[in-house]
Protein backbone atom coordinates (compact mmCIF):
# COMPACT_ATOMS: atom_id res chain seq x y z
CA UNK A 1 0.00 0.00 0.00
CA UNK A 2 3.01 1.76 0.06
CA UNK A 3 1.43 3.78 -3.31
CA UNK A 4 -1.14 5.51 -0.92
CA UNK A 5 0.92 7.10 1.34
CA UNK A 6 0.74 10.95 0.68
CA UNK A 7 4.30 12.07 1.61
CA UNK A 8 3.89 15.85 0.23
CA UNK A 9 1.61 18.04 -1.37
CA UNK A 10 1.97 21.53 -3.29
CA UNK A 11 -0.34 24.14 -1.53
CA UNK A 12 0.20 27.29 -3.29
CA UNK A 13 0.20 30.42 -1.28
CA UNK A 14 -0.37 34.07 -2.72
CA UNK A 15 0.83 36.77 -0.55
CA UNK A 16 -0.48 40.24 -2.92
CA UNK A 17 0.94 43.12 -1.35
CA UNK A 18 1.08 47.54 -2.26
CA UNK A 19 4.36 48.37 -3.36
CA UNK A 20 4.93 51.66 -2.09
CA UNK A 21 7.50 53.28 -4.32
CA UNK A 22 8.99 56.13 -2.35
CA UNK A 23 9.62 59.52 -3.45
CA UNK A 24 12.11 59.07 -6.14
CA UNK A 25 11.02 55.86 -7.84
CA UNK A 26 7.16 57.44 -7.85
CA UNK A 27 8.73 60.46 -9.21
CA UNK A 28 9.90 58.64 -12.22
CA UNK A 29 7.10 56.17 -12.60
CA UNK A 30 4.94 59.10 -12.93
CA UNK A 31 6.21 60.68 -16.04
CA UNK A 32 7.36 56.93 -17.41
CA UNK A 33 3.32 56.88 -17.39
CA UNK A 34 3.91 59.88 -19.78
CA UNK A 35 6.56 58.12 -22.04
CA UNK A 36 9.22 60.10 -20.57
CA UNK A 37 12.35 58.41 -18.93
CA UNK A 38 13.94 60.71 -15.70
CA UNK A 39 17.03 60.26 -14.23
CA UNK A 40 18.47 62.00 -11.35
CA UNK A 41 22.10 63.70 -10.78
CA UNK A 42 24.22 63.22 -7.42
CA UNK A 43 25.02 67.03 -6.70
CA UNK A 44 28.39 65.33 -5.46
CA UNK A 45 29.97 63.14 -8.06
CA UNK A 46 27.36 64.46 -10.49
CA UNK A 47 26.55 61.13 -12.21
CA UNK A 48 22.99 60.52 -13.50
CA UNK A 49 21.15 57.18 -11.71
CA UNK A 50 17.88 55.84 -13.96
CA UNK A 51 15.80 54.31 -12.42
CA UNK A 52 16.82 56.95 -9.84
CA UNK A 53 16.55 55.46 -6.16
CA UNK A 54 16.83 59.23 -4.12
CA UNK A 55 20.44 58.88 -3.40
CA UNK A 56 23.80 58.10 -4.57
CA UNK A 57 25.05 55.26 -3.03
CA UNK A 58 28.34 55.86 -3.80
CA UNK A 59 28.16 59.22 -2.25
CA UNK A 60 25.62 58.71 0.46
CA UNK A 61 23.69 61.98 -0.41
CA UNK A 62 20.29 62.06 -1.62
CA UNK A 63 19.36 63.29 -5.14
CA UNK A 64 16.78 65.56 -6.25
CA UNK A 65 17.96 67.09 -9.65
CA UNK A 66 16.36 65.82 -12.10
CA UNK A 67 17.48 64.95 -15.95
CA UNK A 68 14.87 64.34 -18.80
CA UNK A 69 17.28 61.32 -21.06
CA UNK A 70 16.77 60.16 -24.16
CA UNK A 71 15.43 56.48 -24.82
CA UNK A 72 18.78 55.77 -26.37
CA UNK A 73 21.02 53.51 -24.74
CA UNK A 74 24.11 51.37 -25.20
CA UNK A 75 24.82 47.77 -24.75
CA UNK A 76 27.41 47.06 -21.73
CA UNK A 77 27.11 43.82 -21.11
CA UNK A 78 23.84 40.98 -21.90
CA UNK A 79 23.15 37.37 -21.86
CA UNK A 80 21.35 34.49 -23.92
CA UNK A 81 18.87 33.61 -21.62
CA UNK A 82 17.70 29.79 -23.08
CA UNK A 83 15.03 29.46 -19.76
CA UNK A 84 11.67 30.50 -19.46
CA UNK A 85 11.10 33.71 -17.12
CA UNK A 86 8.05 32.24 -14.22
CA UNK A 87 4.58 33.96 -14.90
CA UNK A 88 6.34 35.61 -18.54
CA UNK A 89 5.60 34.71 -21.69
CA UNK A 90 8.41 35.76 -23.30
CA UNK A 91 10.13 32.36 -25.28
CA UNK A 92 13.66 31.39 -25.09
CA UNK A 93 16.23 31.80 -26.46
CA UNK A 94 16.21 35.78 -25.63
CA UNK A 95 18.39 38.76 -24.92
CA UNK A 96 18.48 40.55 -21.35
CA UNK A 97 21.10 43.45 -21.54
CA UNK A 98 22.58 45.52 -19.08
CA UNK A 99 22.06 49.04 -20.87
CA UNK A 100 23.28 52.65 -20.44
CA UNK A 101 20.81 55.39 -21.63
CA UNK A 102 22.76 58.46 -23.15
CA UNK A 103 23.69 61.00 -20.20
CA UNK A 104 23.06 58.46 -17.69
CA UNK A 105 26.24 56.47 -15.61
CA UNK A 106 24.50 53.39 -14.15
CA UNK A 107 23.16 50.15 -16.74
CA UNK A 108 19.52 48.62 -16.33
CA UNK A 109 18.57 45.21 -17.81
CA UNK A 110 15.91 45.01 -20.66
CA UNK A 111 14.63 43.11 -23.58
CA UNK A 112 16.74 42.91 -26.68
CA UNK A 113 14.72 42.46 -29.80
CA UNK A 114 14.65 42.59 -33.47
CA UNK A 115 18.10 41.49 -33.55
CA UNK A 116 20.35 38.73 -34.46
CA UNK A 117 21.16 36.87 -31.14
CA UNK A 118 24.62 36.18 -32.69
CA UNK A 119 25.83 39.48 -33.58
CA UNK A 120 24.72 41.50 -30.55
CA UNK A 121 28.07 42.79 -29.02
CA UNK A 122 28.91 44.97 -25.98
CA UNK A 123 29.02 48.83 -27.34
CA UNK A 124 25.58 48.32 -29.34
CA UNK A 125 23.70 51.22 -30.11
CA UNK A 126 19.96 50.75 -29.33
CA UNK A 127 16.87 52.42 -28.55
CA UNK A 128 13.45 51.90 -27.15
CA UNK A 129 10.52 50.24 -28.47
CA UNK A 130 7.18 51.71 -26.75
CA UNK A 131 4.12 50.20 -26.13
CA UNK A 132 0.85 51.83 -27.33
CA UNK A 133 0.59 54.99 -25.44
CA UNK A 134 -3.08 53.75 -24.26
CA UNK A 135 -1.59 51.12 -22.66
CA UNK A 136 1.19 52.58 -21.02
CA UNK A 137 0.83 52.37 -16.90
CA UNK A 138 3.36 53.23 -14.36
CA UNK A 139 5.89 50.76 -15.06
CA UNK A 140 9.28 50.27 -17.46
CA UNK A 141 7.20 47.50 -19.15
CA UNK A 142 5.58 50.51 -21.36
CA UNK A 143 8.63 49.95 -23.07
CA UNK A 144 8.39 46.63 -24.65
CA UNK A 145 12.14 46.13 -25.91
CA UNK A 146 15.17 47.68 -27.12
CA UNK A 147 16.35 46.85 -31.04
CA UNK A 148 19.73 48.26 -32.49
CA UNK A 149 19.57 51.23 -34.45
CA UNK A 150 22.00 52.28 -37.37
CA UNK A 151 24.86 53.75 -35.30
CA UNK A 152 28.65 53.06 -34.49
CA UNK A 153 29.55 51.02 -31.69
CA UNK A 154 30.83 53.18 -28.59
CA UNK A 155 34.26 52.29 -27.81
CA UNK A 156 34.32 50.09 -24.29
CA UNK A 157 35.90 52.79 -22.48
CA UNK A 158 33.28 55.74 -23.24
CA UNK A 159 30.61 53.32 -22.60
CA UNK A 160 28.12 54.70 -19.61
CA UNK A 161 29.74 58.16 -20.25
CA UNK A 162 28.11 59.41 -23.17
CA UNK A 163 25.83 63.04 -23.04
CA UNK A 164 21.99 63.15 -23.56
CA UNK A 165 22.60 63.63 -27.31
CA UNK A 166 24.83 60.29 -27.28
CA UNK A 167 27.86 62.10 -27.68
CA UNK A 168 31.33 60.64 -26.29
CA UNK A 169 34.45 62.37 -25.83
CA UNK A 170 36.87 62.59 -29.05
CA UNK A 171 33.36 61.66 -31.01
CA UNK A 172 33.13 63.05 -34.10
CA UNK B 1 40.16 41.09 19.08
CA UNK B 2 40.94 39.92 22.10
CA UNK B 3 40.79 36.60 22.72
CA UNK B 4 41.86 33.75 20.02
CA UNK B 5 39.03 31.22 18.92
CA UNK B 6 39.30 27.98 16.86
CA UNK B 7 37.04 25.46 15.43
CA UNK B 8 36.54 22.73 17.46
CA UNK B 9 33.60 20.97 16.13
CA UNK B 10 32.54 20.45 12.29
CA UNK B 11 29.05 18.74 11.45
CA UNK B 12 27.87 18.51 7.73
CA UNK B 13 24.53 16.84 6.35
CA UNK B 14 25.74 14.36 2.78
CA UNK B 15 24.28 17.15 0.13
CA UNK B 16 21.36 16.00 -2.31
CA UNK B 17 18.93 16.90 -4.58
CA UNK B 18 15.89 16.25 -1.67
CA UNK B 19 16.60 14.96 1.63
CA UNK B 20 13.08 14.20 1.83
CA UNK B 21 13.40 12.16 5.26
CA UNK B 22 13.86 15.20 7.42
CA UNK B 23 11.85 18.31 8.03
CA UNK B 24 14.48 21.52 7.94
CA UNK B 25 14.29 20.80 11.72
CA UNK B 26 15.49 17.81 11.13
CA UNK B 27 18.06 18.62 8.55
CA UNK B 28 19.82 21.54 10.98
CA UNK B 29 19.42 19.35 13.57
CA UNK B 30 21.51 16.61 11.92
CA UNK B 31 24.35 19.08 11.30
CA UNK B 32 24.44 20.70 14.89
CA UNK B 33 24.45 17.25 16.19
CA UNK B 34 27.21 16.46 14.00
CA UNK B 35 29.56 19.39 14.94
CA UNK B 36 28.78 18.17 18.96
CA UNK B 37 29.82 14.54 18.38
CA UNK B 38 32.64 15.90 16.75
CA UNK B 39 33.89 18.05 19.72
CA UNK B 40 31.75 15.33 22.07
CA UNK B 41 30.15 18.14 23.57
CA UNK B 42 26.17 18.12 24.32
CA UNK B 43 23.70 20.36 23.90
CA UNK B 44 24.26 21.96 27.50
CA UNK B 45 28.00 22.89 26.38
CA UNK B 46 26.74 25.80 23.92
CA UNK B 47 26.32 29.28 25.36
CA UNK B 48 24.64 30.82 22.29
CA UNK B 49 23.68 29.84 18.98
CA UNK B 50 24.30 31.76 15.75
CA UNK B 51 21.65 30.84 12.66
CA UNK B 52 22.18 31.58 9.03
CA UNK B 53 20.29 30.78 5.92
CA UNK B 54 19.51 32.57 2.08
CA UNK B 55 16.27 34.85 2.06
CA UNK B 56 13.15 33.39 4.15
CA UNK B 57 11.54 33.49 0.40
CA UNK B 58 13.11 30.51 -0.72
CA UNK B 59 11.42 28.20 1.55
CA UNK B 60 8.66 30.77 2.81
CA UNK B 61 9.12 29.93 6.29
CA UNK B 62 9.53 33.31 7.48
CA UNK B 63 11.93 33.61 10.55
CA UNK B 64 12.55 29.91 10.34
CA UNK B 65 15.28 30.96 13.54
CA UNK B 66 11.99 31.23 15.37
CA UNK B 67 10.42 28.26 14.65
CA UNK B 68 14.53 26.37 15.06
CA UNK B 69 15.11 27.25 18.53
CA UNK B 70 14.14 23.97 20.20
CA UNK B 71 16.10 21.55 17.45
CA UNK B 72 18.94 23.70 18.11
CA UNK B 73 18.85 23.69 21.87
CA UNK B 74 18.90 27.06 21.81
CA UNK B 75 16.34 27.27 24.36
CA UNK B 76 16.97 30.15 26.83
CA UNK B 77 19.94 30.50 25.24
CA UNK B 78 20.87 34.06 23.15
CA UNK B 79 20.35 33.07 19.57
CA UNK B 80 21.37 35.21 16.41
CA UNK B 81 20.35 35.35 13.14
CA UNK B 82 22.42 36.83 10.19
CA UNK B 83 21.07 38.01 6.60
CA UNK B 84 23.09 38.16 3.88
CA UNK B 85 22.08 36.42 0.71
CA UNK B 86 24.11 33.85 -0.87
CA UNK B 87 27.33 34.70 1.29
CA UNK B 88 25.64 33.88 4.68
CA UNK B 89 26.98 30.86 5.61
CA UNK B 90 30.19 32.43 5.99
CA UNK B 91 29.43 35.66 7.90
CA UNK B 92 27.67 32.94 10.20
CA UNK B 93 30.75 31.72 11.03
CA UNK B 94 32.63 35.04 11.20
CA UNK B 95 29.77 36.36 13.75
CA UNK B 96 29.63 33.31 16.13
CA UNK B 97 33.52 33.75 15.95
CA UNK B 98 33.22 37.46 16.94
CA UNK B 99 30.81 36.42 19.67
CA UNK B 100 33.78 34.13 21.19
CA UNK B 101 36.66 36.57 20.15
CA UNK B 102 34.76 39.63 22.40
CA UNK B 103 34.70 37.05 24.87
CA UNK B 104 31.55 37.26 25.24
CA UNK B 105 30.99 33.73 25.26
CA UNK B 106 33.14 30.59 25.71
CA UNK B 107 31.34 28.18 23.29
CA UNK B 108 28.65 29.47 20.24
CA UNK B 109 27.23 26.85 17.88
CA UNK B 110 26.84 28.41 14.13
CA UNK B 111 24.44 26.61 11.82
CA UNK B 112 23.21 27.37 8.42
CA UNK B 113 21.04 25.57 5.67
CA UNK B 114 19.07 25.41 2.67
CA UNK B 115 16.33 23.18 1.48
CA UNK B 116 15.61 23.62 -2.14
CA UNK B 117 13.85 21.14 -2.61
CA UNK B 118 11.45 22.83 -0.68
CA UNK B 119 11.74 26.25 -2.22
CA UNK B 120 11.40 27.98 -5.38
CA UNK B 121 14.85 30.00 -5.72
CA UNK B 122 14.44 31.54 -9.14
CA UNK B 123 11.02 32.52 -8.25
CA UNK B 124 12.15 34.13 -4.81
CA UNK B 125 14.89 35.68 -6.65
CA UNK B 126 12.52 37.28 -9.71
CA UNK B 127 9.84 39.36 -8.07
CA UNK B 128 8.97 42.21 -10.04
CA UNK B 129 9.02 45.75 -9.07
CA UNK B 130 7.75 48.33 -11.21
CA UNK B 131 10.42 50.32 -11.88
CA UNK B 132 12.64 47.23 -13.64
CA UNK B 133 10.93 45.00 -15.82
CA UNK B 134 10.94 41.43 -14.70
CA UNK B 135 13.21 39.79 -16.52
CA UNK B 136 15.30 38.18 -13.74
CA UNK B 137 15.25 34.65 -14.74
CA UNK B 138 17.33 33.35 -11.64
CA UNK B 139 21.24 34.18 -10.06
CA UNK B 140 22.65 32.77 -13.59
CA UNK B 141 20.67 35.12 -15.56
CA UNK B 142 22.13 38.23 -13.16
CA UNK B 143 26.02 37.18 -13.32
CA UNK B 144 26.43 35.98 -17.05
CA UNK B 145 26.40 39.66 -18.26
CA UNK B 146 29.24 40.22 -15.42
CA UNK B 147 30.96 37.09 -16.89
CA UNK B 148 30.95 38.23 -20.30
CA UNK B 149 32.36 41.44 -19.09
CA UNK B 150 35.13 39.51 -17.71
CA UNK B 151 35.68 37.24 -20.59
CA UNK B 152 36.05 40.53 -22.88
CA UNK B 153 38.71 42.06 -20.69
CA UNK B 154 40.95 39.58 -19.95
CA UNK B 155 40.81 38.27 -23.04
CA UNK B 156 40.64 34.42 -21.45
CA UNK B 157 39.85 31.34 -23.67
CA UNK B 158 36.15 30.11 -24.18
CA UNK B 159 37.17 27.01 -22.29
CA UNK B 160 38.09 27.97 -19.17
CA UNK B 161 34.81 27.81 -17.56
CA UNK B 162 34.76 24.16 -18.97
CA UNK B 163 38.01 23.09 -17.17
CA UNK B 164 36.81 24.85 -13.85
CA UNK B 165 33.47 22.50 -13.89
CA UNK B 166 35.68 19.60 -15.05
CA UNK B 167 38.06 20.38 -11.81
CA UNK B 168 35.71 21.19 -9.19
CA UNK B 169 33.50 17.59 -10.29
CA UNK B 170 36.25 15.58 -9.96
CA UNK B 171 37.16 16.75 -7.24
CA UNK B 172 33.96 16.80 -5.82
CA UNK B 173 33.91 12.92 -6.46
CA UNK B 174 36.34 12.16 -4.00
CA UNK B 175 34.02 14.06 -1.29
CA UNK B 176 31.61 11.21 -0.09
CA UNK B 177 29.18 14.45 1.03
CA UNK B 178 29.35 16.33 -2.23
CA UNK B 179 25.78 16.25 -3.81
CA UNK B 180 27.14 15.78 -7.65
CA UNK B 181 29.33 12.33 -7.55
CA UNK B 182 30.71 12.98 -11.39
CA UNK B 183 34.61 10.98 -11.31
CA UNK B 184 34.25 10.55 -15.18
CA UNK B 185 33.01 13.94 -16.42
CA UNK B 186 34.83 15.32 -19.30
CA UNK B 187 35.38 18.78 -20.99
CA UNK B 188 33.54 17.49 -23.88
CA UNK B 189 30.10 16.51 -22.16
CA UNK B 190 30.51 20.46 -20.14
CA UNK B 191 31.23 21.75 -23.95
CA UNK B 192 27.67 20.28 -25.02
CA UNK B 193 25.40 20.79 -21.85
CA UNK B 194 22.51 23.28 -22.52
CA UNK B 195 22.97 26.66 -22.71
CA UNK B 196 21.07 28.37 -19.80
CA UNK B 197 22.49 31.58 -19.40
CA UNK B 198 24.56 32.49 -22.33
CA UNK B 199 27.68 32.10 -21.40
CA UNK B 200 26.79 29.65 -18.42
CA UNK B 201 26.29 26.08 -19.48
CA UNK B 202 24.40 23.98 -17.21
CA UNK B 203 27.66 22.00 -16.79
CA UNK B 204 29.35 25.23 -15.47
CA UNK B 205 26.16 26.48 -12.88
CA UNK B 206 25.99 24.57 -9.19
CA UNK B 207 23.17 22.23 -8.49
CA UNK B 208 20.52 22.96 -5.89
CA UNK B 209 20.96 21.12 -3.09
CA UNK B 210 19.64 20.22 0.78
CA UNK B 211 22.20 20.34 3.24
CA UNK B 212 23.16 22.20 6.81
CA UNK B 213 26.44 22.92 8.02
CA UNK B 214 27.59 23.26 11.74
CA UNK B 215 30.61 24.09 13.05
CA UNK B 216 31.30 25.01 17.38
CA UNK B 217 33.81 27.84 17.98
CA UNK B 218 35.29 28.23 21.16
CA UNK B 219 37.59 30.36 23.19
CA UNK B 220 41.51 29.64 23.78
CA UNK B 221 41.02 27.67 27.02
CA UNK B 222 38.46 25.56 25.60
CA UNK B 223 39.77 24.94 22.31
CA UNK B 224 43.00 23.57 23.93
CA UNK B 225 41.33 21.18 26.05
CA UNK B 226 38.87 20.02 23.05
CA UNK B 227 39.51 16.47 21.64
CA UNK B 228 40.49 17.54 18.20
CA UNK B 229 43.30 19.71 16.94
CA UNK B 230 41.75 22.77 16.83
CA UNK B 231 41.80 25.18 13.54
CA UNK B 232 42.70 28.21 14.92
CA UNK B 233 41.01 31.15 13.61
CA UNK B 234 43.82 33.65 12.02
CA UNK B 235 41.92 36.11 10.51
CA UNK B 236 38.27 36.85 10.05
CA UNK B 237 36.32 40.01 7.80
CA UNK B 238 33.19 40.96 5.95
CA UNK B 239 32.47 44.00 3.51
CA UNK B 240 29.77 45.12 1.66
CA UNK B 241 29.13 47.27 -1.21
CA UNK B 242 25.58 48.51 -2.39
CA UNK B 243 24.78 46.68 -5.46
CA UNK B 244 23.62 50.12 -7.63
CA UNK B 245 26.37 52.75 -7.45
CA UNK B 246 27.41 54.56 -10.94
CA UNK B 247 30.96 53.39 -11.78
CA UNK B 248 31.23 50.18 -9.67
CA UNK B 249 32.90 47.26 -10.98
CA UNK B 250 30.58 43.98 -10.64
CA UNK B 251 33.75 42.08 -12.15
CA UNK B 252 36.31 43.07 -9.49
CA UNK B 253 33.97 44.36 -6.60
CA UNK B 254 35.94 46.46 -4.35
CA UNK B 255 34.25 45.26 -1.05
CA UNK B 256 35.58 41.79 -2.26
CA UNK B 257 39.19 43.62 -2.45
CA UNK B 258 39.03 45.07 0.71
CA UNK B 259 38.14 41.80 2.66
CA UNK B 260 40.85 39.79 1.74
CA UNK B 261 42.88 42.86 2.40
CA UNK B 262 41.72 42.82 6.06
CA UNK B 263 41.62 39.58 5.99
CA UNK B 264 45.18 38.41 4.65
CA UNK B 265 46.55 41.30 7.15
CA UNK B 266 45.13 40.00 10.35
CA UNK B 267 46.84 36.65 9.15
CA UNK B 268 49.73 38.06 8.20
CA UNK B 269 49.72 36.77 4.29
CA UNK B 270 51.25 38.98 1.89
CA UNK B 271 51.54 36.92 -0.93
CA UNK B 272 47.99 34.53 -1.00
CA UNK B 273 49.42 32.03 -3.78
CA UNK B 274 52.80 31.16 -1.41
CA UNK B 275 51.50 31.63 1.77
CA UNK B 276 48.15 29.78 1.56
CA UNK B 277 48.10 25.97 1.11
CA UNK B 278 44.76 25.57 -0.17
CA UNK B 279 41.45 27.54 -0.41
CA UNK B 280 37.73 27.29 -0.35
CA UNK B 281 36.14 30.08 -2.24
CA UNK B 282 32.70 30.75 -3.61
CA UNK B 283 32.69 29.73 -7.07
CA UNK B 284 28.22 28.98 -8.19
CA UNK B 285 29.14 29.73 -11.61
CA UNK B 286 32.62 28.01 -13.34
CA UNK B 287 34.02 31.44 -14.19
CA UNK B 288 34.16 32.87 -11.27
CA UNK B 289 37.09 30.86 -10.29
CA UNK B 290 39.42 33.18 -12.40
CA UNK B 291 37.38 36.18 -11.59
CA UNK B 292 37.94 35.18 -7.96
CA UNK B 293 41.60 34.97 -8.37
CA UNK B 294 42.43 38.23 -9.01
CA UNK B 295 39.70 39.59 -6.63
CA UNK B 296 41.50 38.01 -4.21
CA UNK B 297 45.02 38.61 -5.08
CA UNK B 298 45.98 35.21 -6.05
CA UNK B 299 46.84 36.61 -9.36
CA UNK B 300 47.08 39.85 -10.96
CA UNK B 301 44.37 41.49 -12.95
CA UNK B 302 43.45 39.80 -16.28
CA UNK B 303 45.30 37.14 -15.91
CA UNK B 304 43.34 34.40 -13.52
CA UNK B 305 42.62 32.43 -16.33
CA UNK B 306 45.66 31.08 -16.73
CA UNK B 307 46.62 29.56 -13.13
CA UNK B 308 43.13 27.75 -14.04
CA UNK B 309 44.43 26.58 -17.48
CA UNK B 310 48.13 25.99 -15.94
CA UNK B 311 46.35 23.58 -13.35
CA UNK B 312 47.82 25.84 -10.38
CA UNK B 313 44.56 25.55 -8.41
CA UNK B 314 43.63 21.48 -8.67
CA UNK B 315 43.85 19.60 -6.21
CA UNK B 316 46.31 16.90 -8.03
CA UNK B 317 49.54 18.55 -9.09
CA UNK B 318 48.41 22.30 -8.10
CA UNK B 319 50.26 24.43 -5.79
CA UNK B 320 47.26 26.43 -4.74
CA UNK B 321 44.68 23.94 -4.72
CA UNK B 322 40.92 25.69 -5.08
CA UNK B 323 37.62 23.80 -3.93
CA UNK B 324 39.21 20.30 -3.23
CA UNK B 325 35.82 19.47 -1.42
CA UNK B 326 34.56 19.74 -4.95
CA UNK B 327 33.52 23.89 -4.15
CA UNK B 328 29.57 25.42 -4.86
CA UNK B 329 30.04 24.29 -7.99
CA UNK B 330 29.60 20.09 -6.63
CA UNK B 331 26.96 21.09 -3.60
CA UNK B 332 25.08 24.32 -3.44
CA UNK B 333 22.57 24.37 -0.36
CA UNK B 334 22.76 28.04 -0.90
CA UNK B 335 22.55 29.15 2.99
CA UNK B 336 25.06 26.50 3.89
CA UNK B 337 27.39 27.09 1.06
CA UNK B 338 29.55 29.53 2.55
CA UNK B 339 29.67 27.79 5.44
CA UNK B 340 30.83 25.02 3.77
CA UNK B 341 33.45 26.38 2.51
CA UNK B 342 34.48 27.74 6.02
CA UNK B 343 34.38 24.50 7.41
CA UNK B 344 36.20 22.87 4.76
CA UNK B 345 39.10 25.33 4.96
CA UNK B 346 39.49 24.02 8.81
CA UNK B 347 39.11 20.45 7.96
CA UNK B 348 42.14 20.72 5.65
CA UNK B 349 44.19 22.63 8.64
CA UNK B 350 42.79 19.48 10.62
CA UNK B 351 43.98 17.37 8.37
CA UNK B 352 40.69 15.19 8.67
CA UNK B 353 39.45 16.07 4.69
CA UNK B 354 39.82 12.49 3.78
CA UNK B 355 40.04 11.86 0.24
CA UNK B 356 40.12 15.41 -0.87
CA UNK B 357 43.61 16.58 1.49
CA UNK B 358 45.43 18.71 0.88
CA UNK B 359 48.92 16.92 2.30
CA UNK B 360 50.28 19.00 4.99
CA UNK B 361 47.84 21.96 4.51
CA UNK B 362 48.80 24.61 7.54
CA UNK B 363 46.94 27.78 6.73
CA UNK B 364 43.56 27.52 4.82
CA UNK B 365 40.93 30.32 3.09
CA UNK B 366 37.40 29.83 3.06
CA UNK B 367 35.27 32.58 0.99
CA UNK B 368 31.60 33.57 0.49
CA UNK B 369 29.87 35.76 -1.48
CA UNK B 370 26.47 37.02 -2.36
CA UNK B 371 23.54 38.89 -3.27
CA UNK B 372 25.04 40.80 -6.86
CA UNK B 373 28.31 40.09 -5.49
CA UNK B 374 28.21 42.70 -2.70
CA UNK B 375 28.47 40.71 0.56
CA UNK B 376 31.62 39.35 1.37
CA UNK B 377 33.03 37.46 3.98
CA UNK B 378 36.13 35.36 4.45
CA UNK B 379 38.52 33.69 7.13
CA UNK B 380 41.57 31.79 7.70
CA UNK B 381 42.44 29.21 9.90
CA UNK B 382 45.69 27.78 10.62
CA UNK B 383 47.12 24.78 12.46
CA UNK B 384 48.88 27.51 14.85
CA UNK B 385 47.48 30.49 16.71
Amino acid sequence: MADDIISEMAAPIYLPYRFTAGRAPARFLAQVRRGVLTGQRCPRCEKVYVPPRGSCAACGVATEEEVVLPDKATVESFTIVYLPIPNNPIEPPYIVANLVLDGAHISFIHLLSECDNQTVRIGQRVQAVWKDPEDWDYALDNIRYFRPIDEGDVPVAHIGHLDVDGNWEGDT
Amino acid sequence: MAEQAAVIGIGQTRYSSKRGDVSIAGLVREAAQAALTDAELTWADIDAVVLGKAPDMFEGVIMPECYLVDALGGHGKPMLRVHTAGSVGGSTAVVAASHVQSGTFQRVLAVTFEKQSESNAMWALSNPQPFSVHLNAGAGGYFAPIIREYIRRSGAPADVGIKVAVKDRRQGARNPLSHLQLPDITEEEVAQSMMLWDPIRFLEACPSSDGACAMVIASEALSKVAPRKPAWIRGAAMRSEPTMYAGRDEVDPRAGRDCAADVYAQAGVTDPRRDLDCAEVYVPFSWYEPMWLENLGFADTGQGWKLTLEGATALDGGDIPWNCSGGVLSSNPIGASGMIRFAEAARQVRGDAGDHQVEGARLALGHAYGGGAQFFAMWIVGTEK
